[in-house]
């Protein structure tokens, strides 16, 4: 496949793996987050760690939308569906998260709710226009990436005059994220989670460029590579990463440049802030309630707003006391370090949110890297 | 009042505009007439024919194997095929990867009402099509009617039988380490094409579904004498379901190497617009095979020189592993499990 092949090259992939070998110094161990689920999915679909000496090792950070919804963001999208009739739209990993009384989504589904799996908000949009006698909420979900198509579909069902569409809005942002766990015990104090840089965001960067990653470059004195999605280009950021950790450097570095600008998409941004405002706080799962690190609907857009139309209010909902999806989130814990990994816990019979998207430290584990652990315990 | 009606003058079934209504499955004449008019008239041999509540089949040499499948392909009529010639090809390539002669087919039609019956048609005739090619004969048959809104246009059920000459043996749990395996060409194009024209993605080549009758191909391989432990059919769950079952029932690993399976370019594409894996989707016209190293390249040959197995290839050995992890090699140079998919990727394929 022409232009995608090229970031998958096997024998390019040898050549840098001995060149981050080469570089890496035997005397001390590189420990580096891939913030983003699309880099976790594809670190371990093409096995990756396989071409990394045993000293660099990858710690999968909290950056996969679905894994971050807390339980109680997904009763509202259930109530919606079971008790207020309406067709709840969401993009298709969402369906499985486990939520409260043992429902999900698509549990839900089965007992009657109208909840449809799509591609795309457009679709949700078809689907409102196709059923004008029903009301249609899209569950938004998801990083600067997925923000401005649901900018662009709500000004969308404006100019139309749309009146059964909303969208239950969830976006959340990576920096307020990155922060967090910068300024976590963990990370800040006690030294639990040795952090030697971070691979930055691909897609999310495309939107909000490089910038917004030299504060914590400058501040927590953390090495950031902004990185694509494909295996090599996660390859590469590796070996910028150690090479800044060898010089004793910390700055942001761009391997993606064939998409991220130091000031990203100014006419998605543009959107974006026309339709959203900064929550004042969000809780997340696994990091708990941070501080402006999510998006609302404008008041100028009220009507399409799921939360006001419905009179929805959020309650938290504590995580299943086994799961450990909050330190795996954080980089605390490993999923082999959970209790119930592999055993209560597998992608059929999900507790916990890191089990459910492909993106998700668990189910990536789980699906492309447990033969290790049989490996590691002989 | 002009013209009198010819003595005996029946309506004959409307084809063209009609649909299908209750009366249809009501057991009464509007039943027998969809029977004759539209089944019987297109499917016909000398067993329908008996036409009674059973019918009387001659036996043939060796064990009997019975397979049967139900048919909920969404849309029905898709690029390379239609739900008709798909309830035979599923049911046939059942019982031939069993290493069995398949000669006979049972079909359960569940007809929606409103369902019009030129598509109804169209989906016989291509059952027809699909039974001759494959040479085998529908040998019994039902018609249930539901109401609107309770079925989806046409669901059909069919069950195969065929017949196992003594000393062929093929098992899931036969594979051992040692042994290699082996498919039979490309991997995803069924499951893509439904996908394709669900999610109306169009490409400059529209890809076909694979679907087709394999005991042709499961014929020629067994002819060649090549030491053949187990086939299947990689249907739903596609070529990593399929494997990670052999594995299991045999207790063995399997490792496979990414860059020796075969998947066309275009459905490599749609899968990475679409998320997917070629490893995790449907194929109707594809089977796996076992066998035995040092038969791997007589067996190799004898699926090349048959139509459906034109573009085989050795893809991976089976390995000792306590655990049967099914493990690739990736064209990275990693190395990552090949597991079973988790929930439902693409609904109501076949």
């Amino acid at each position: 496949m022409k232009y995608v092949d090229e970031y998958r090259d096997g024998e390019v992939a040898q050549k840098l793996s001995a060149a981050i070998a080469a570089e890496v110094r035997p005397d001390r161990r590189y420990n580096f987050m891939e913030f983003c689920g699309g880099h976790t999915h594809a670190i371990s679909r093409y096995g990756v760690p396989d071409l990394l000496p045993p000293n660099v090792c990858m710690i999968h950070g909290p950056g996969c939308p679905v894994c971050v919804l807390p339980i109680g963001r997904i009763d509202l999208a259930i109530k919606l569906a079971l008790e207020r009739g309406v067709i709840v739209c969401t993009y298709a990993d969402t369906v499985r998260v486990p939520a409260s009384n043992g429902l999900s989504l698509m549990k839900a589904k089965a007992r009657g709710g109208d909840i449809r799996m799509v591609y795309a908000v457009t679709d949700a949009l078809k689907i409102a226009r196709d059923n004008p006698g029903k009301e249609v909420v899209f569950f938004a979900i998801g990083f600067e990436t997925t923000t401005p198509p649901t900018a662009v579909a709500i000004k969308a069902a404006q100019a139309e005059g749309m009146k059964n569409f909303s969208v239950l809005c969830c976006h959340v942002l990576t920096p307020s994220a990155i922060m967090n766990i910068l300024e976590s015990p963990e990370v800040r104090e006690l030294g639990t989670v040795p952090l030697d840089g971070f691979i930055g965001p691909a897609h999310v960067s495309t939107v909000i460029g490089s910038r917004p990653y030299e504060f914590f470059a400058e501040e927590y004195r953390k090495p950031v590579v902004i990185a694509g999605f494909e295996p090599l280009d996660v390859m590469q950021a590796i070996l910028m990463l150690v090479r800044q950790v060898n010089e004793g450097r910390a700055t942001v570095e761009n391997e993606f440049t064939r998409a991220v600008t130091p000031d990203g998409n100014e006419k998605a941004q543009n959107l974006v802030s026309d339709v959203f405002e900064l929550r004042r706080s969000f809780e997340w799962r696994g990091l708990g309630e941070v501080p402006y690190s999510a998006l609302r609907i404008r008041e100028k857009y009220a009507e399409f707003d799921a939360e006001r139309r419905y009179g929805l209010e959020y309650r938290p909902v504590p995580d299943n006391k086994a799961c450990e999806c909050g330190a795996i989130l954080r980089g605390v814990k490993k999923p082999t370090d959970c209790k119930i990994f592999g055993t209560v816990c597998t992608p059929e019979t999900p507790m916990g949110s890191c089990m459910v998207s492909s993106e998700g430290a668990c189910a990536a584990h789980y699906t492309y890297g447990r033969h290790k652990d049989m490996e590691a315990a002989e | 009042m002009s013209g009198q009606v010819k003595k005996g003058y029946a309506r004959p079934l409307d084809i063209k505009h009609g649909r299908v209504d209750m009366s249809h499955g009501g057991g009464g004449r509007a039943m027998v007439q969809l029977i004759t008019d539209l089944f019987a008239k297109h499917l016909s041999n000398e067993y329908l024919a008996q036409g009674n509540d059973g019918t009387c089949l001659p036996v043939g040499e060796g064990r009997l194997v019975v397979s049967t499948d139900s048919h909920v392909v969404s849309p029905i009529f898709f690029p390379g095929g239609d739900i008709g010639c798909l309830s035979v090809h599923g049911t046939v390539n059942d019982v031939a990867v069993m290493g069995a002669t398949p000669l006979y087919l049972t079909a359960g039609f569940i007809l929606e009402e409103g369902f019009p019956l030129a598509d109804l048609a169209r989906i016989v005739e291509s059952m027809a099509k699909a039974a001759n090619e494959a040479g085998v004969k529908l040998v019994a048959g039902d018609t249930k009617v539901v109401e609107q809104g309770k079925g989806d246009g046409v669901f059909i059920t069919t069950t195969g039988v065929g017949f196992l000459p003594e000393g062929i043996h093929l098992s899931g749990d036969l594979a051992r380490p040692g042994d290699v395996l082996l498919v039979s060409g490309s991997v995803g194009d069924h499951g893509v094409a439904i996908m394709s024209k669900r999610e109306n993605l169009s490409f400059d080549a529209p890809i076909l579904s694979d679907t087709a009758a394999l005991n042709g191909l499961t014929a020629a391989m067994l002819a060649s004498g090549a030491a053949i432990r187990v086939m299947r059919d990689p249907t739903r769950g596609g070529l990593a379901a399929t494997i990670n079952e052999i594995a299991h029932q045999s207790g063995v690993g399997v490792h496979l190497e990414e860059a020796a399976i075969p998947v066309k370019p275009e459905v490599d594409a749609a899968c990475e617009l679409l998320g997917l894996d070629p490893l995790n989707i449907a194929n109707e016209g594809k089977l796996i095979a076992v066998c035995a190293a040092e038969d791997a390249d007589k067996l190799l040959a004898a699926m090349r020189a048959h139509p459906q197995g034109r573009e085989a290839a050795l893809i991976g050995k089976v390995v000792e592993d306590p655990n049967a992890f099914v493990q690739m090699k990736t064209k990275f140079g990693g190395r990552r499990m090949v597991d079973w998919l988790s929930g439902e990727q693409l609904p109501r394929i076949c």
